[in-house]
């Protein structure tokens, strides 16, 4: 089975609420050091046999059209991550 | 029969849809017949006039909205909103209208991170769409509001589009509950027949269940407007 993996990220003009509020917990807990936090989304993509070139413009698609909004979210990757260990 | 008490008003239930039933009560209160309309449907029933009401549709599963702006009957919508068909999506109506490119601009998180509740005023700014011909400009309306997803977000280049050409239809007065960019509450598109907001006009139309007028706690009716407009702009189309 071939894997692709897409990240997709709040845009850095948008303010990422759930990203603030895990940088208010952190000092909280003791992990000090951390001036930001950002979150956004993995989304792990499972195809029968290998990811082709085809496979990933396919995944390209996706990640413009469905897994991210342009408006508040940017792709900031689409990769074969078939040799990674899950 | 009056030509407004035949209209038929489609209200879209997605799986996760709250408030299609006050939408659809709503519809019946200013003189309508509603229509129940379900997601996977594969036409609208011949209706005049769509609501898309609020809720969690998907469980807000990837996006607010981001699922079902992809549902059977979004094509129809989209469709006939190009044709002028008067469209309303109410929060996570206005959610998916946003996702579908019915409107410009996006819903993220509240700024303050927690869920709202509370009855908001709102300014009506723009009295010439197809759901708010019963208003007067610049009038005040108290109507619940009810969002974690709610700050209203897009580009400044959008926000002056918007603004320039008054598609701006309702703006947060007093407070801004959300973080909306330029207190923004709800926007129209060009033609005026598609409009979205995020606060709730269905659950203010009927005395005794609407919201505190001053006078009155359960009193205010300010959202029946909504409804009451979209009649008198199918009856004079």
């Amino acid at each position: 089975m071939g894997r692709v993996v897409v990240d997709v990220m709040p845009k850095p003009e948008i303010l990422d609420p759930q990203g603030k509020a895990v940088a208010g917990a952190l000092p909280r807990l003791g992990f000090n050091g951390f001036v930001s936090v950002r979150q956004g989304k993995r989304f792990e993509l499972e195809v029968e046999g290998e990811v082709t070139p085809e496979v990933l413009e396919n995944a390209r698609k996706a990640a413009e059209t469905v897994l991210s909004n342009p408006v508040i979210e940017d792709v900031v990757s689409v990769k074969d991550a078939s040799g990674e260990v899950a | 029969m009056s030509p407004i008490a035949s209209a038929r008003i489609g209200v879209i239930t997605f799986p996760g849809t709250l408030d299609d039933r006050d939408a659809a009560r709503a519809v019946r209160l200013a003189g309508a017949e509603a229509v129940s309309l379900w997601h996977a449907d594969a036409d609208l029933h011949g209706v005049d006039a769509v609501v898309l009401p609020g809720g969690f549709s998907y469980g807000d599963y990837l996006r607010a909205g981001a699922i079902s702006r992809f549902a059977p009957v979004m094509e129809k919508v989209v469709d006939a909103a190009a044709g002028g068909m008067p469209v309303l999506g109410i929060c996570n109506g206005f959610q998916v209208l946003t996702e579908a490119h019915l409107l410009p601009g996006s819903m993220i998180k509240n700024d303050h991170r927690s869920f709202i509740c509370r009855e908001q005023t709102l300014v009506v700014e723009n009295t010439a769409t197809a759901w708010t011909g019963d208003y007067t400009q610049g009038q005040e309306i108290i109507i619940p509001l009810k969002n974690q997803d709610g700050q209203y977000v897009a580009d400044e280049r959008t926000l002056d589009e918007l603004e320039g050409e008054g598609r701006v239809a309702f703006r947060y007065q007093g407070w801004n509950p959300n973080g909306s960019r330029r207190n923004i509450a709800g926007i129209t598109n060009e033609r005026g027949n598609v409009v979205g907001l995020m606060p709730h006009p269905e659950h203010a139309v009927e005395a005794g269940f609407g919201v505190d007028n001053g006078t009155d706690l359960r009193g205010g009716i300010d959202g029946l407007g909504f409804f009451t407009s979209v009649l008198s702009s199918l009856v004079n189309a």
